[in-house]
């Protein structure tokens, strides 16, 4: 799966975007934080409050809840300030 | 049918040309613009770097542009928005709703705003005439206030 990310989650984790194959068990957004959030200093200093992560899944913004499924690219970023 | 334009720009947006491309018509009785600049911020600013996610930002834009045209009745929906650095009193976004009369254009055009602030794939850095980078903006819990209104 393609993640990628933006803003400060982006400079926290310290790349853009990563390939990673994830494991079987990582089924939804929350999954996915929590997994990601174990990774290294970086993750868990990007993600440290995971509620205020916003998650797209196929350029489609998604629940925390909702299921992965077969997304080829999922991304993770703060709360939008354009306009 | 309204004819809708969702374009993400990396350069200077010409708001004339802008509305010259959804007027012209004779059945559009109502054109509302509303156009977004960059704050000085009593010039302590020197620039705003807006980061955007491509694809998605045009994807997203394209379903509230969608959800506007399926509920007022539209002549013309049209949103640009920049990306990149972008200097004081320079244009950040532009959204022009054309339609019969101009209820439909007014709200049509606050309402795709609204949406934009918190949906749209777009975040806002500071950099300050003193040199220093500033912080990423914060969101503001009217704009959350706005968008939950419709």
């Amino acid at each position: 799966m393609r993640l990628l990310y933006f803003a400060w989650v982006r400079e926290r984790i310290g790349m853009a975007e990563e390939e990673i194959a994830l494991p079987a068990e990582v089924a939804t957004g929350a999954d996915l934080l929590a997994f990601l959030k174990a990774r290294g200093e970086n993750y868990a200093y990007a993600l440290e409050r995971p509620e205020v992560i916003r998650i797209a899944v196929d350029h489609a913004h998604a629940d925390h809840a909702a299921p992965l499924g077969a997304a080829r690219e999922v991304a993770l970023f703060p709360p939008m300030t354009g306009g | 049918m309204a004819v809708v334009s969702v374009r993400i720009a990396a350069g200077p947006i010409d708001v004339a040309a802008e509305l010259a491309a959804v007027e012209g018509s004779g059945d559009i009785g109502a054109v509302v613009s509303f156009t977004g600049l960059c704050r000085a911020e009593g010039g302590r600013l020197a620039a705003l770097e807006i980061e955007h996610y491509p694809g998605m930002a045009e994807a997203e834009i394209g379903r509230t542009v969608a959800a506007a045209a399926a509920r007022w009745p539209l002549a013309a929906l049209r949103v640009v928005h920049r990306h990149g650095r972008i200097r004081p009193g320079e244009t950040i976004v532009v959204v022009i709703a054309a339609s019969a009369h101009r209820a439909a254009a007014f709200a049509a055009a606050r309402f795709v705003m609204d949406y934009l602030k918190t949906r749209a794939p777009f975040w806002k850095k500071e950099h300050f005439a003193d040199g220093t980078a500033g912080d990423w903006v914060s969101p503001k819990a009217e704009d959350d206030a706005a968008a939950a209104g419709w």
